[in-house]
């Protein structure tokens, strides 16, 4: 099954960059084919019979989170460094929050779309904590900051990684 | 069509600057590269999505791109961020410090 995903990902690289043609279509999937043959040993990635499935709901239900989360995110920038006296708005500090996601491209994956969630920026993980730098802390203990953060992403995470 | 390009590239461009804005007017290190992400990020999203309305024909690529910055500025963000904590002096704004769990103090770093 790496080899194709491996496969699959090259050629779809492939197909986004080279458009749709007949020819192009059978030099992609011979090139993909013996480079997939090279670096199937090296990727760390697999799909099985439910990636369909996965596909769909990361698709649907994760990229409209995301892009809101993103969008909201910019909003909160944007009125933070609008404002005449900064510093109101700034409570920074280190908080650790832990996940319950399994797997390198998982946490990969929370990692990134914390640090595009408004006010929080990830710095370091660490087995199964995330170092998160925040401008303005509003929970007191790891529980309330991890429902305050990361929870929403985590639900729908947990779903598309299984 | 053109107009839709044309008003996505605008607010790609805003962002932007709200992004410089951000560097220059915040207080320490770690919120100028909370601002700059997060801005730089939808600003170029924004922007290559109004490139997208104008060449339909480029769209594939420029969503290659997209998935790109999606993974990689987020990515560089914090190597930034921890760089600068390991090797800089923190602000003396900060409430709270987990990190230091982690790295255990400031001492095998310069000061």
């Amino acid at each position: 099954m790496k080899y194709v995903a491996t496969f699959l990902v090259l050629f779809v690289s492939y197909i986004a960059l080279a458009g749709i043609h007949v020819q192009e279509l059978l030099l992609g999937a011979i090139v993909s084919a013996i480079l997939t043959v090279i670096l199937a040993k090296h990727v760390n990635y697999t799909i099985d019979y439910r990636f369909p499935v996965k596909l769909l709901v990361f698709i649907f239900a994760y990229l409209p989170l995301f892009v809101w989360q993103l969008v909201l995110s910019n909003l909160a920038v944007a009125r933070i460094v609008l404002s005449p006296r900064i510093k109101k708005h700034l409570n920074p500090g280190f908080v650790k929050i832990n996940t319950d996601l399994k797997g390198d491209f998982a946490k990969l994956t929370l990692a990134n779309s914390i640090t595009l969630t408004p006010g929080t920026l990830s710095v370091d993980i660490d087995g199964n904590d995330i170092y998160i730098h925040t401008v303005y802390i509003k929970g007191k203990t790891p529980e309330e900051n991890r429902q305050n953060i990361s929870a929403k992403f985590e639900k729908v995470l947990g779903v598309v990684f299984k | 069509m053109e107009i839709a390009s044309y008003i996505f590239m605008t607010i790609g461009g805003l962002f932007y600057l709200l992004g410089g804005l951000g560097i220059l007017r915040m207080p320490d290190t770690f919120n100028r590269i909370q601002a700059g992400t997060k801005a730089t990020t939808l600003g170029a999203f924004t922007l290559l999505i109004g490139i997208g309305f104008n060449n339909p024909e480029w769209f594939p690529k420029l969503l290659l791109i997209i998935v790109f910055i999606a993974f990689a500025n987020p990515i560089g963000s914090s190597a930034l961020a921890k760089a600068s904590y390991k090797s800089c002096d923190l602000p003396d704004n900060l409430v709270q410090d987990d990190l230091i769990d982690l790295f255990g103090g400031k001492e095998d770093g310069p000061s």
